[in-house]
């Protein structure tokens, strides 16, 4: 399959996940395309980097801290939490899948695969949330300079 | 309105801010969000020094040095995030002093009866579907088409029997079981009509819909920003969806033979 055939099949892919668990959890109807677009975004930044093979661990961390950031821009236009982007946006990279494949491993009495998947588990969760307080960090930083020297050049003007 | 209140304002206070704070946990706030909200509702109010302290359970509050003081209990933890984004926009247009106090009481109270817009059950049933089959194809790597409606089919089928066992029953996570329990018959029997398909793959992008996995990523970002108690909490609740999910495949799995 060539290059662009899957780069789009994972665009289109990606928005339909988003707003499929969008309805399902309720999110405002007036956000709906929004939450879909910051889905692609988170997908599409943790597939490139996990074809330019950055391993797991980084692809989540920057899927997760381009929808931080993006969550709150997004919140600062319509007015609402950023919780109702994030959420449906990060969809995708949580891993559920290997939290059920560990359990079921277990269930099978086959201790090592449960152990690998249980590992894999601690590792996606730990860095989508670190990628997530990174970018609190970075949005608060970057109010936070803009708020001073905002002040700077209104003292040098007086 | 900062000098000594009577009695009945400060009973429609609490009573306001603790259903705020109960609808807010109970669409799936982060914790620092429905504190931050009720501490902005009473002092916007006019209360200078109100005491909150949240649990993902409960909620404690007291007003003017404690000789207010009331509790309530959260029983239900879903995601609903329209109830999560009324309540912020009616906090927003108190402390921007647009509406008063009894009205927000009011709205409130309209909104903890459930007068807010819902996606009605066919709409969320194909929005299942949807993540069930997409998700999928993204996970397994290498395109695989012959299972996308099946797919499809199952997660739907998930939905609906999680959706109204979660009714039938008190008993918590026993919903997920039977669900579980339920995708995997029909998975089981879709195999045989059709030896092609993978049943791995199709429970995989059917259990989409339940797994925890959201559960677990919001619990370890209340752990990291020092909610230990609720972080924990949330943990334990992830831990124990997923062990009723496994162990409903499993079981069947076992049984069926597959």
């Amino acid at each position: 399959m060539p290059f662009w055939l899957e780069l789009i099949i994972n665009i289109l892919f990606a928005y339909l996940a988003s707003v499929g668990f969008a309805l399902t959890i309720n999110v405002p109807h007036r956000v709906l395309n929004l939450a879909g677009v910051s889905g692609i975004v988170s997908w599409i930044i943790y597939w490139l980097a996990m074809r330019a093979s950055m391993g797991r661990l980084i692809s989540n961390l920057l899927g997760s801290f381009a929808i931080g950031i993006l969550a709150i821009v997004f919140a600062r236009r319509k007015k609402c939490p950023a919780s109702v982007f994030y959420i449906p946006a990060i969809v995708p990279l949580v891993p559920g899948v290997p939290a059920y494949q560990a359990v079921r491993e277990l269930t099978a009495g086959n201790i090592n695969g449960a152990s690998d998947s249980a590992l894999r588990v601690i590792i996606v969760t730990g860095s989508i949330a670190l990628g997530m307080l990174l970018s609190n960090m970075f949005v608060e930083i970057f109010f936070r300079a803009k708020k001073f020297y905002k002040e700077k050049k209104n003292s040098y003007n007086n | 309105m900062s000098s000594k209140q009577d009695s009945s304002f400060y009973h429609d206070l609490l009573d306001t801010c603790l259903t705020v704070g109960e609808l807010m946990i109970e669409g799936g706030s982060e914790m620092y969000r429905v504190e931050d909200t009720m501490v902005r509702i009473a002092k916007t109010a006019g209360e200078p020094d109100p005491r909150v302290f949240i649990v993902p359970t409960g909620i404690f509050m007291s007003l003017d040095r404690g000789n207010y003081c009331q509790s309530i209990l959260v029983h239900e933890r879903n995601i609903n995030l329209e109830l999560v984004d009324r309540i912020n926009s009616l906090s927003r247009d108190f402390a921007a002093n647009k509406i008063t106090l009894p009205q927000v009481k009011e709205q409130v109270y309209k909104i903890a009866n459930g007068d807010f817009p819902v996606f009605p059950l066919w709409i969320q049933v194909i929005g299942a579907a949807v993540l069930s089959a997409t998700l999928m194809v993204m996970f397994i790597e290498n395109y695989d088409w012959l299972d996308f409606p099946a797919a499809a089919v199952v997660g739907a089928i998930g939905f609906v029997s999680a959706y109204y066992f979660k009714r039938f029953t008190k008993v918590k996570y026993l919903a997920e079981l039977v669900a579980a329990m339920i995708m995997t018959t029909v998975a089981v029997g879709i195999v045989h009509l059709f030896p092609a398909m993978i049943i791995d793959n199709i429970l995989t992008g059917a259990l989409m819909p339940l797994v925890p996995g959201l559960a677990l990523t919001n619990a370890l970002r209340d752990l990291f920003k020092g909610d230990l108690l609720s972080g924990m909490v949330k943990i334990c609740e992830a831990l124990l969806t997923a062990f009723a999910l496994g162990g409903g495949v499993g079981i069947i799995l076992k049984f069926l033979g597959a």
